[in-house]
């Protein structure tokens, strides 16, 4: 199985470096986010700066949509799942292997957004181990949720509109959980962070136990 | 179909009982008349909950090959449907509850959250049923989405339940009449869920027939349904 899964992800990461679409397109997205949030919210109230935490985890979620979109796409485009799935390979580990190429991704965007909010909001990074760790713990979460949800909208015709509303309510937890473990950490306060960064192991371990088992039936149906 | 419609007698009897009791309710102090919500409001939560579980229990009965039938995937449908109805209704009386004993619409409340993230949630469900598919595609991809909502529904309970108790450790409960509730809110409440669990179980049944139907009308031509319902109709 992680044999499996080390090819698909070299195999979705080379697609990646060739195709340029999470440099070239998601990655300004997301600089694009953080703007925008400073046209919604006066930067001059100190408005950002309180809720950089949560802008950030926003940007980094709607970002995950994109990814995950992208990532499901390239198996139906010209059938290539199914040539996944002639090959033999481990259902779980193609799973885990295209969740590991998606987490990849986000946490460049992630490294990439950190900046921005240190930049354009001003954001002081306190705690950076807790902020890594938040960071870790949420991408694997999240990209085991978006992997497993983007594998059952992807074919479908309608599915570019229907993942945001099958996945953003699945993301709310890790949303919440990443942005209060922020919010301490930024605040200096890492104690707070705790049950936060629990329940994000959770998010994630849970994920990747549904993505591994049930990955298979997904396969078949689509 | 009799006992379709004695169950249809009684959702309606019970319904009709819950109503004259909670009307009947006297007014409380706090709470003035608003407090006869007590009869409407938890059974309407209640059914809520009991129709999305249902979906979860039906999508997964029809994941394992072993209890595979259309039936199951049908009753994940009708009684996801009837969930979303259902709390709507929570979420509208509650909110008119809300108001005059909160003085707000709608409060960041960890139940009120997580019922509302329920709501989109099967909204969405419902949104990727409606999609032009074969009947089996369809089903078995609702059974995946209805079976993975198990995980989510108490995963987002237990983040929000933290956030709001974390951040303001202001209780809810005290404000609504629970602890301190006497023997006619008791009855009129405990009559309201009965009423709904029994509303809930009636239109679950035909609406899983309609559904069923409607699947044999796509898979059978129109002829066939209409020499099954003349059977049944004879038959009776």
């Amino acid at each position: 199985m992680f044999r499996d899964a080390a090819l698909i992800a070299g195999k979705d990461l080379r697609i990646e470096r060739r195709s340029r679409v999470t440099t070239q397109q998601i990655a300004p997205f997301a600089l694009l986010v953080l703007v925008l949030f400073a046209f919604a919210l006066d930067p001059d109230r100190g408005v950002l700066g309180r809720a950089a935490a949560g802008l950030y985890w926003l940007a980094v979620v709607f970002c995950t949509v994109l990814a995950v979109q992208r990532s499901a796409t390239v198996e139906v485009t010209d059938r290539a799942g199914e040539g996944l799935r002639l090959a033999g390979l481990d259902p779980g580990g193609v799973f885990l292997g295209k969740a590991v190429a998606v987490g990849a991704q986000l946490l460049v965007l992630e490294a990439l957004l950190t900046i921005g909010i240190a930049f354009f909001y001003g954001t002081k990074l306190h705690e950076p181990m807790l902020l890594l760790a938040t960071a870790l713990l949420a991408t694997i979460g999240l990209a085991a949720a978006g992997t497993a949800y983007a594998a059952v909208a992807a074919g479908l015709r309608v599915g570019t509109t229907l993942l945001p509303l099958l996945l953003l309510p699945v993301l709310a937890p890790v949303l919440l959980a990443a942005t209060r473990a922020w919010e301490a950490g930024l605040a200096g306060v890492p104690g707070d962070a705790v049950s936060w960064l629990e329940l994000l192991a959770a998010f994630a371990v849970l994920y990747i136990a549904v993505g591994v088992v049930g990955y298979g039936t997904l396969q078949e149906e689509s | 179909m009799r006992s379709i419609r004695v169950l249809g007698a009684l959702a309606v009897v019970t319904l009709t009982g819950t109503f004259a009791l909670g009307l009947g309710l006297p007014a409380t102090f706090e709470q003035r008349t608003y407090s006869r919500m007590v009869a409407l409001h938890p059974p309407l939560a209640w059914t809520a909950y009991v129709a999305f579980g249902i979906t979860a229990a039906a999508s997964i009965l029809y994941l394992i090959p072993r209890t595979r039938r259309p039936r199951w995937d049908a009753i994940a449908s009708a009684s996801a449907e009837l969930g979303v109805l259902f709390t709507g209704l929570t979420l509208i009386t509650g909110s008119l509850w809300g108001r005059p004993t909160w003085g707000v619409w709608w409060t960041w409340d960890a139940r009120l959250t997580t019922t509302a993230l329920m709501l989109v949630i099967y909204l969405g469900y419902l949104a990727q049923r409606s999609i032009a598919d074969t009947a089996s595609a369809r089903a078995m991809r609702s059974a995946i989405i209805g079976a993975m909502a198990v995980v989510v529904v108490p995963i987002n309970h237990m983040a929000v339940e933290w956030w709001r108790t974390l951040h303001q450790g202001r209780s809810l409960a005290s404000l609504k009449p629970g602890s301190t509730l006497d023997g006619d809110f008791i009855a009129a409440m405990l009559l309201g869920f009965v009423a709904m669990t029994l509303s809930y179980v009636w239109l679950l049944v035909l609406r899983t027939k309609v559904i069923e139907a409607d699947n044999e009308l796509e898979a059978h031509a129109l002829t066939a349904a209409i020499a099954a319902r003349r059977r049944e109709a004879v038959a009776q």
